[in-house]
């Protein structure tokens, strides 16, 4: 049954990326240069509705609030966030587009999977010595929420009703999606006025 | 051809969702982890083995967590790794529905080439290093796009948010360097 379900969720998932241009390294360029935000927009779209109707169906008792499952904070969470972002806007990939990329035909993102099977297995070879100097050890709590979820394992870091401030964050998140501008940069190119 | 991003965020989310719904949060980076494992273990056997209770590796970061990752590398029909697989499936049929990928994106994105010229070799290599520096980023961090800065922050996880914060950080400036000329 779990394997129909990757099946299922997984190709739509991979259809999806390819329809909403995440898996086109242009998009991403223009997103991260700043010069077309619609990626952007999606994206925040899509964290803001993943976020009401999961918190929504906890509160209404349809979504099991145990199929959460949050990562712990620690230092090597933004060291890692600041690498990936260098090699994400350099490249135009992330791990989970790469692949996607690759599967549609774009050869340079089958070099993109090489490093990163190279990346990771050197993380592999690295871990003790991350390990070792403390930057995994968990900051704030580990594995916590922003609120405290009802009925979760997992802590919160503040009381605030987690399942509200779930709610309502994803709400921050669509509104953001809509106010966002489409560039963020000055047009190039567009003559100026003259004096 | 791309979605309007109300459509196309509408959509993501539901995928989104429907995953937490039905099984747990997407994620994608361990993947790599569970490739090199079986890859290892083909080149190298010894490199995962069976315990009593489970499964082990020689590979420190293979073995934790009671040797997870060792067993999803020795049992590859899991849940994580069929995922994968099926976007990969996904993505190539949503393409070949819509008449294909554009021409001339075969080889490198269009902005690619409006800034850095035809060269297929130095697109390749900033690929291949981009994809070491992505993964390894990830690993380090416990997690990549997917997992920690969609599935993280769609459920207030706070190594979501600092994730989210440093990826951003390294990347909009590196893009405002490399990428001056638009395409």
């Amino acid at each position: 049954m779990e394997i129909i379900l990757a099946i299922v969720i997984g190709a739509a998932f991979g259809a999806t990326l390819d329809r909403i241009g995440a898996t086109n390294p242009n998009f991403i360029g223009k997103m991260l240069n700043l010069t077309n935000l619609h990626l952007m927009k999606t994206i925040l779209l899509a964290i803001g509705t993943g976020s009401i109707l999961m918190f929504g169906g906890q509160m209404l008792g349809l979504v099991d609030v145990g199929h959460m499952s949050v990562k712990a904070a620690y230092v090597g969470v933004f060291i890692g966030g600041l690498l990936l972002g260098a090699g994400w806007a350099a490249s135009g990939f992330c791990p989970g587009t790469g692949v996607c990329a690759a599967a549609s035909g774009r050869k340079d993102a089958l070099f993109f999977i090489a490093g990163g099977l190279l990346g990771a297995a050197a993380y592999m070879a690295n871990y003790p010595a991350w390990k070792a100097a403390g930057l995994l050890d968990n900051v704030a709590g580990g594995k916590v929420t922003l609120g405290s979820v009802p009925g979760a394992s997992y802590e919160g870091l503040t009381g605030i009703p987690g399942d509200l401030l779930g709610m309502a964050l994803g709400a921050v998140f669509v509104m953001v999606a809509f106010v966002l501008p489409e560039r963020l940069t000055p047009e190039k190119g567009l003559a100026q006025p003259a004096e | 051809m791309t979605l309007n991003w109300k459509t196309g965020g509408l959509l993501l989310g539901f995928v989104f969702f429907l995953a937490v719904l039905l099984v747990k949060p997407i994620g994608v980076s361990t993947q790599f982890v569970i490739l090199d494992g079986i890859v290892a273990d083909a080149v190298s056997p010894g490199f995962i083995t069976q315990t009593e209770d489970g499964y082990t590796s020689t590979n420190a970061y293979m073995a934790k967590l009671d040797g997870k990752y060792a067993k999803s590398a020795a049992n590859p029909l899991n849940y994580s790794f069929i995922f994968v697989l099926a976007m990969m499936a996904g993505a190539f049929l949503s393409v070949r529905a819509r008449g294909g990928l554009e021409r001339g994106e075969g080889t490198m994105p269009a902005l690619w080439r409006a800034n850095f010229g035809d060269s297929a070799a130095k697109r390749y290599a900033v690929a291949f290093l981009g994809g070491f520096v992505v993964l390894y980023g990830a690993r380090l961090a416990g997690g990549c796009t997917s997992g920690h800065m969609m599935s993280g922050m769609m459920q207030t996880a706070l190594s979501g948010y600092i994730f989210a914060a440093g990826a951003f950080a390294a990347a909009i400036p590196v893009a405002l360097m490399m990428y001056k000329k638009e395409a």
